[in-house]
């Protein structure tokens, strides 16, 4: 007997359970440390977007123009949404030009934030560009992107 | 599969009016170990939180995939409506299967 998944809840669909299966399928085990070939920043942002195009409207990315340290870089996102249940922000994406993996991370979010506001702190091997994708409920996408310059790269010293 | 413990600061308030919008913030300590294979580095196995699920009464209410693009001893700032009393049910899924859970209670007036 298995439970019927729309039973519970729960704001993982069916379509994102898919989504990130395919993204787990792209991201090395744990035991293979390094993966010879990792996604690159083109594909990721891709396949996020779908052949959607995005707009430049409607999402504010919060982060230094210049870091000393790449080892922990502040970044804060927020996005213009009613967060309503019929629009709303589904998922923010934070994604790294140059970094080794690009895709550095994924926020499920639904009506139940309230706000399409979050923050985290991030690695950045060297200055490059980070792009912000926010797909909505409704299949739009913003998008927001911001050149960072860093001074001491997360990669150099091994921290 | 045994919910081991993490170092990690979470910070939210005790109570909320009903509707309103909390801002939570978590601080975990990790080294989130990404595996670096450059001359003169030992190779050290990945090892890094890859999600964090939060929940509310089995409702989740944010989630957060998490790469070796992550600052080590990863901070996540997020909000929720405050719509019910009850326990936030904060895991942390690492490499390897260990699960970390902490809970902790809001009381909505």
């Amino acid at each position: 007997m298995t439970a019927h998944p729309s039973s519970r809840p729960v704001l993982l669909t069916r379509r994102h359970a898919l989504a990130a299966t395919a993204a787990t399928a792209l991201l090395p085990p744990a035991a293979a440390a390094q993966s010879s070939s990792p996604e690159s920043f083109a594909a990721a942002q891709q396949a996020i977007l779908a052949g959607r195009v995005p707009v430049s409207t409607g999402l504010s990315l919060d982060m230094p123009t210049l870091s000393e340290n790449g080892n922990s870089v502040d970044l804060a996102i927020k996005v213009d949404s009613p967060m309503s249940a019929d629009d709303h922000v589904a998922r923010i994406h934070i994604l790294a030009e140059k970094n080794p993996f690009p895709r550095v991370a994924t926020f499920h979010i639904g009506p139940r934030a309230g706000r399409a506001d979050v923050a985290t702190r991030i690695r950045l091997s060297e200055t490059q560009t980070i792009v912000v994708l926010a797909e909505t409920s409704r299949g739009l996408v913003h998008r927001d992107s911001r050149e960072v310059i860093v001074i001491l790269g997360a990669c150099v010293d091994g921290g | 599969m045994a919910n081991a413990t993490l170092p990690a600061r979470i910070t939210m308030p005790p109570e909320a009016r009903r509707g309103e919008i909390v801002e939570i913030r978590v601080l975990a300590r990790h080294p989130m170990e990404r595996a670096i294979d450059a001359p003169g580095l030992r190779p050290v196995p990945r090892k890094i939180i890859h999600t964090l699920r939060v929940t509310q009464e089995g409702t989740e209410i944010f989630r957060m995939d998490l790469s070796t693009g992550i600052a080590a001893n990863p901070y996540v700032a997020f909000t929720s409506r405050a719509i019910e009393t009850g326990e936030f049910v904060f895991q942390w899924i690492e490499d390897g299967g260990v699960t970390y859970e902490r809970r902790q209670v809001l009381t909505v007036t």
